[in-house]
């Protein structure tokens, strides 16, 4: 939930403000200080947790700072601009900015960006890009002009992008506004025209923005109180035309629209902006943090002195001109997690001791000499580094991992059973190491498929899915079911879309494919038995009552008939829906009895399960059916088998089918008779539940009339005999 | 005759078949007494006494050494909230309330002795100096002020600085020398010399993260070693060093206030009791098993009450606690008895040790009294038999014939209805009433004997004479009044006058059936019986240690049977002016260990009309018939005997057993009579009936709900 904190102002003695406000406020090279550059001549660093001034400089009289100062993070400087054209570059130790280094440039500068990791950029306010190391080493370079000359640069930003700095600006030319990325290492430039709405013309609009993916995503407030997000890809694939961009709405009337100035946006994170302005034509100006997934005002705070219509947003902290003073208002948004909320577990029969999931245990982890033990114990340790190197039979994680670079698969398959016979303390992370390297290689070799090796490790039963992420990816290119039906039985944190896939595998998969496989069959009874007296029992089951399940109810049976009547229809269903036989073949059944005791999140995996063709949704659909059959067959409700699927996996799994793809199910003529199964079923369960309800309601008033025994009321007479 | 005697025989037969019989019995429950919360208690060292103030103004007295009997007790008064209760200056007991006032008791005519206006508006603490020659008292105002008790009196001394909020407690240093006081959220230290505030500990409102708007401080305790220890509202009790008025340490006890805390005389332990009506023991244990320094650790938690624990108290044995549940909880400290005994066993008293039912046997009426009305009920009745544990139809149902309210805001000391159910006294702390009943078919008109004489103000007891023409008085001057009762008036008789030099009140009196011997006794003074037809003193019955719960005379016999507190019962021939046989032989075997080990007071005997040798009484939890001619139980025989028998020989051996026929059944029982010889009334008061009309307790979460 994002929350405001309680502001504080910092002390504006040396600063003026000019009715622009200020120039800029950045950050510097240490946490929790900032340069605040006035719009006239003095800069001042703060420390802002202790809310004073760490130092001040200003230019001689005449001379006006022209872009905001900013710190060199690789150098610790901090730069600043004045006059437009002349660069001065000075540290703490610096007292007077006269006798500080000075360059002078060639062309007017816009702005100087910096950011951590990289050096700063100086853009100049034609358009061009320079690194400042180059700059400096030519001051009086020349320097290019890349916009047209009408147009204005009036917003820049500067991001790093997968370790390359890509700069974009927006400039306006008539009211129009066109915006250009340009990545420096590659130093192309892609130039875009931004569609606003025509009110646009006349007020120039608030910019931010952020990186999102592969596009910058440009975040604008317009004058009609609403704010757009502009997608605007960072490597454009045709630098040559010039490209239109279309806004889109992403929250609706958040500033009057009738407020001229004072209102600026910044992004804060994925899902919240802050938006300074007036709420309402008539109301004060108002500080706002909007959820922009969830469209909510998640807080405000009023600002009733007004203010420059400038926010700044440095590392969890908002700054602002609030009337005369420099506020600063703490921004804390803490992350609430939607999966804690809905995770469900869905192992129910977590009886096997081993499947507990493993964790690495640090303490003993050898292979990480941390810094905080004491000189005895990582002596101790080095020590037994030293022990299992003097063995030199057992292979070490090491020299396994080269092997699995290399050497063929017969070779590794060796070298890893010797490895697995030695348990070492750090074996988690050793396991982790072997299979990453066995992935990595059959990334790089695709007939490389080290497929014993693979399930020797998973047998292990130390693997899991975020120890190797990629592991089950692998198989299901292989369309390995035997390896994917041990990952769904082993691992405690499949992803659904994981799941979904491995589901679709299972249901698609031909049955002379699963023929020649070995799999594990022990979820699965052996059907073929039971089918023949199934079938018979069947017959007079229909009379009986099971669960409240009737299938002689009145209604429904109607429906049979008129059903019955098509003879097309009838010949079908006898054909494609034999309830009384498993729709499946024992090695698919035993399959999809992995996906249904594998965990999920219904609210992750329902978007998955639209995936699936009806086909093969009808398949499953007569299979869960057939199981609930065999489940309400017997009194305690549970299937024969070592670890069969339970009644509620089977009726969850149900239910989450019919959820994804209800609308599908309905069209298809061979699920008709299914639904109507179920239907009847939901059906007798509804009057099964009211008839129990009526009676508690008799026990409880037998219950009352009991007590009305015991408790004789206010007066009785009673006799007594005493012996 | 052959044909008599086999009657008589069979008469006989069918006599010891049955046992003692069989009775119907009319088992009351509407009887809907509620008593009032428990406000303060203050416990006397010196007496071992405890004395218990209620919501409504009542302030009872329990004396610890017999068995926890409440021997006295002064009536309450509705504008009289008693916010404070104190002993000082040995054996003086002092009260100080809402109202204002200072009030002072005379344990010996049971009165309040004066009050005294503080003027510092409603007083919410009182506190008695170490030596017991100051009271300290808070106020409403912020003042706390300073009184001397001088011996017929308390004199205002001083007021100390005046603080901004009231003050809601007090605690004097044990040298005397300093004050804490309690206010709304902060606490000061007073010099008692100079009287100004030398020290202010302010306390934090934050509960769990939450601000509360204000932190009371309910309770506070001085150490000699100068540590102040608090209890506030926001759940916490605190230790303060008052030298530096620094926070030494804190412990977060309760979701709910702490109102009380208690300090014992060693000060190695307290206790505080919470709103949510646990009660915490902390204990000052070493840190380690060898070093000397220690620490107030909290040791054990108790549970005993289900609402707020108003007020505790911490003798050198026992934890006493009492709150809005009206229970009185004793909950000795099991390291500090020595002896397995009474006194190791918890006690939960929650009914008054004296009869609040009257009963007319000849009209079947019974007379409740409550706090401000009195009720008259007559019983219904049945036509039907049945055998043992049957509930017969009713033919006709019990009436509600008359609700008397009384006048003023002062509490019924004591009510009787006569015999005949004509006649209604009831008689507050300065009125006495008496009330003439007539009955016209369903109807009863009731006309007020007005004109009362001047010596009948009070009554601590009253008792009409089994004819109903005589209507004895105790006063609580000690002297005795006799009235004759005539048709719509009545006549002065005579007064008996208490012996010379005491004033000691009479609490309980009884009658012979033939109207010839009266006997009254004290609070401590013995029992005195006197001869009706000569009007003057017949004896005195021989003292004894604990005090008297319950006096009746036999009938035709006029034997004195009286019920102690320490579960003795003794037989005294009024005639003979001795203990009678029976009663020598009961105390040379002694009683039934687990008939002594009976934690509640026999509170009623009375005797069967046709059977003289049967005496019944009864407690709270059972009744008795002693069938004298019987042998005694010893410690060996089975004292209760809850099953019927099962055949003839077992019928036998239970009925030879012994001479003690204990019935469980009904309970709690408050009042139980005969009403002729095969009709019993028992007055039950179930607790559920009782805990139903509270104000619900604080919902606590069970479960992580």
């Amino acid at each position: 939930m994002a929350a405001l904190e309680e502001e504080f102002t910092l002390s504006t003695g040396v600063l003026s403000a000019g009715p622009e406000g200020f120039l800029g406020v950045e950050q510097s090279d240490k946490a929790d200080q900032f340069l605040v550059t006035d719009s006239g001549r003095t800069v001042v660093l703060y420390k802002v947790s202790d809310q004073k001034p760490l130092g001040s400089w200003s230019v001689k009289q005449g001379q006006t700072i022209t872009c905001p100062a900013v710190c060199n993070f690789q150098t610790g400087e901090y730069i600043v601009v004045h006059d437009q054209k002349v660069l001065r570059i000075w540290n703490n130790e610096d007292v007077n900015l006269d006798k500080v280094f000075k360059a002078t440039l060639s062309a007017e500068v816009h702005r100087i960006h910096s950011v951590q990791k990289t050096e700063p950029l100086v853009l100049f306010q034609r358009g061009a890009v320079r690194g400042l190391e180059a700059l400096l080493a030519e001051p009086q370079q020349n320097i290019e002009a890349v916009i047209p000359d009408e147009e204005v640069i009036k917003w820049s930003e500067f991001f790093m992008v997968f370790k390359q700095p890509v700069l974009i600006f927006i400039t306006e030319k008539h009211g129009n506004y066109f915006a250009y990325v340009q990545l420096c290492k590659s130093h192309s430039l892609s130039k875009y025209t931004l569609l606003l709405g025509k009110e646009e013309k006349s007020v120039k609009p608030n910019f931010t923005a952020r990186v999102d993916g592969k596009f910058i995503s440009l975040v604008s407030l317009s004058s009609d109180g609403c704010i757009y997000e502009t997608l605007i890809p960072i490597y454009s694939s045709d630098t040559e035309k010039n490209h239109r961009l279309i806004r889109a709405l992403m929250l609706k009337a958040v500033v009057s629209g009738a407020a001229r100035n004072g209102t600026a946006l910044t992004i804060l994170d994925q899902d919240h902006v802050a938006v300074l302005g007036p709420p309402l034509p008539a109301s004060k100006e108002c500080l706002s943090i909007w959820n922009v997934k969830f469209q909510t005002l998640q807080t405000s705070k009023e600002l009733p002195q007004g203010t420059s219509g400038q926010l700044w947003y440095h590392g969890e902290i908002l700054f602002m001109l609030h009337g005369k003073c420099l506020t600063v208002i703490p921004y804390k948004c803490e992350v609430s997690s939607l999966a804690g909320a809905l995770g469900k577990l869905k192992h129910t029969q977590e009886s096997d001791p081993h499947s507990m999931p493993h964790f690495v245990d640090w303490e003993t982890c050898s292979g990480y000499d941390l810094g905080s033990y004491s000189a005895d114990q990582s002596r101790t340790l080095r020590r037994k580094k030293i022990e299992t190197n003097l063995q030199p039979e057992v292979p070490g994680s090491k020299q396994l991992l080269s092997i699995i670079k290399n050497d063929s698969e017969k070779h590794i398959e060796v070298e890893l059973r010797k490895f697995l016979a030695k348990s070492t303390p750090d074996f988690h992370t050793k396991i982790g190491d072997v299979v990453a390297g066995l992935l990595g290689r059959c990334k790089a070799e695709p007939s490389f498929y080290p497929r014993n090796c693979l399930m020797q490790l998973i047998q292990t039963r130390v693997l899991s899915y975020s120890l190797c992420p990629g592991l089950m990816e692998i198989a299901l290119e292989h369309t390995d079911v035997q390896m994917l039906q041990l990952c769904l039985q082993q691992f405690p944190d499949i992803p659904e879309s994981t799941t979904c896939a491995c589901l679709k595998l299972f249901l698609s998969i031909g049955d002379d494919c699963l023929r020649d496989i070995n799999i594990n069959m022990e979820s699965v009874f052996d059907y073929s038995d039971t089918i023949q007296d199934e079938k018979k029992e069947m017959k007079e089951q229909t009379e009986i009552v099971q669960n409240g399940f009737s299938p002689e109810d009145n209604s429904c049976s109607k429906d049979d008939q008129q059903l019955n009547k098509k003879p097309g229809d009838a010949a079908k269903e006898t054909t494609s829906f034999p309830v009384t036989s498993c729709p499946v073949t024992p090695k698919r059944a035993a399959l999809i009895n992995a996906v249904l005791h594998s965990a999920y999140s219904e609210a992750f995996l329902l978007p998955h399960l639209k995936d699936i063709p009806a086909k093969h949704i009808t398949l499953f659909l007569q299979y869960l059916y057939f199981l609930y059959l065999k489940c309400s067959g017997n009194a305690t409700m549970t299937l024969p088998g070592i670890s069969p699927p339970t009644l509620s996996q089977i009726m969850d799994w149900i239910c989450l089918l019919l959820d994804a793809n209800f609308t599908v199910v309905l069209m298809i003529p061979d699920a008709k008779r299914l639904l109507l199964n179920l239907y009847k079923f939901v059906k007798s369960q509804i009057s099964v539940y009211s008839e129990l309800n009526k009676i508690e309601v008799s026990f409880r008033e037998l219950q009352k009339l009991n007590q009305d025994k015991s408790n004789r009321g206010l007066y009785s007479i009673e006799v007594l005999e005493l012996f | 005759m052959p044909i008599f005697n086999l009657s008589s025989f069979s008469k006989r037969l069918k006599d010891k078949e049955w046992g003692m019989g069989e009775f119907k019995v009319h088992r009351v429950r509407f009887f809907n007494y509620v008593p009032s919360g428990i406000r303060c208690v203050a416990y006397n060292n010196q007496s071992n006494r405890l004395a218990v103030s209620r919501t409504d103004g009542t302030v009872e007295i329990y004396n610890l050494s017999a068995n926890y009997f409440q021997e006295k007790f002064f009536p309450g008064h509705e504008s009289r909230a008693t916010e404070a209760l104190c002993w000082a200056e040995g054996q003086r007991l002092f009260s100080a309330g809402l109202n204002g006032e200072i009030l002072e008791y005379d344990l010996q005519a049971l009165n309040i002795k004066y009050a005294l206006d503080a003027f510092g508006g409603p007083i919410w603490s009182m506190a008695a100096s170490p030596s017991g020659s100051q009271l300290v008292v808070g106020c409403e105002d912020g003042s706390v002020k300073l009184f001397e008790v001088t011996p017929e009196k308390i004199q205002f001394a001083r007021n100390f600085d005046r603080q901004k909020s009231r003050i809601l407690s007090l605690s004097w240093h044990p040298a005397g020398t300093h004050i804490a006081a309690g206010s709304i959220d902060y606490i000061s230290v007073f010099d008692v010399k100079s009287g100004s505030i030398i020290r202010k500990m302010v306390l934090d409102r934050q509960h769990l993260g939450v601000t509360k708007s204000r932190c009371i401080v309910w309770g506070v305790a001085f150490l000699s070693d100068g540590t102040v220890i608090s209890v506030d509202s926001v759940g916490k009790v605190q230790l303060w060093d008052s030298a530096t008025g620094t926070l030494v340490k804190s412990h977060l006890i309760a979701n709910a206030d702490v109102q009380s805390i208690a300090v014992a005389d060693q000060e190695d332990s307290f206790v505080v009791g919470t709103a949510e009506g646990t009660v915490f023991h902390f204990q000052l244990v070493s840190v380690t098993s060898s070093s000397s320094e220690k620490q107030w650790v909290r040791t054990k938690p108790f549970q005993h009450h289900t609402h707020d624990v108003r007020t505790v108290a911490h003798s050198p044995t026992a934890l006493i606690s009492g709150g809005t549940d009206t229970h009185l909880v004793i909950r000795p400290l099991m390291e500090k008895v020595e002896v397995k005994n009474y006194d190791a066993a918890l006690r939960k008293i929650t009914f008054p040790h004296r009869r609040l039912i009257s009963c007319s046997k000849r009209r079947q009426l019974l007379l409740f009294q409550f706090a401000h009305h009195l009720e008259l009920w007559r019983l219904g009745s049945t036509l039907a038999t049945g055998k043992n544990g049957d509930t017969l139809p009713l033919s006709k149902n019990a009436d509600h014939l008359l609700h008397l309210k009384t006048k003023g805001p002062e509490n019924i000391i004591c009510s009787c209805v006569s015999q005949c159910g004509s006649w209604i006294a009831y008689s507050t702390a300065s009125r006495f009433f008496l009330y003439r009943l007539k009955y016209e078919h369903d109807n009863i008109s009731l006309q007020r004997v007005s004109k009362m004489p001047a010596f009948l103000q009070s009554a601590v007891h009253i008792l009409f004479s089994e004819d109903s023409r005589k209507l004895f008085v105790a006063s609580n001057q000690g002297s005795l009044h006799i009235l004759h009762l005539l048709e719509g008036s009545f006549k002065h008789l005579h007064t008996f006058q208490p012996q010379s030099g005491t004033v000691e009140a009479m609490c309980l009196l009884a009658v012979s059936p033939d109207g010839n011997w009266l006997a009254a006794s004290g609070t401590s003074a013995g029992v005195h019986v006197y001869d009706l037809n000569h009007l003057k003193l017949h004896c005195t019955v021989p003292a004894y240690n604990f005090p008297v719960t319950a006096l009746a005379i036999a009938p035709n016999t006029n034997n004195l049977v009286i019920a102690h507190s320490d579960q003795q019962v003794f037989e005294f021939s009024i005639p003979d002016k001795q203990y009678t046989d029976w009663s020598r032989a009961v105390q040379k075997q002694g009683f039934h260990q687990l008939w002594l080990q009976r934690d509640t007071p026999i509170t009623h005997i009375s005797f069967h009309p046709k059977r003289p040798m049967h005496i019944l009484l009864h407690d709270a939890y059972m009744f008795c018939i002693i069938d004298k001619a019987l042998p005694l139980p010893n410690d060996k025989t089975v004292l209760y005997n809850p099953l019927p028998p099962k055949n003839e020989s077992d019928v036998f051996l239970r009925r030879t057993a012994h001479a003690f026929k204990i019935s469980k059944i009904y309970k709690p029982l408050l009042f139980m009579d005969l009403l002729d010889e095969r009709t019993l009334v028992a007055v039950e008061r179930p607790l559920d009936d009782i805990i139903a009309q509270l104000p619900p307790p604080i919902k606590k979460k069970k479960f992580g709900t």
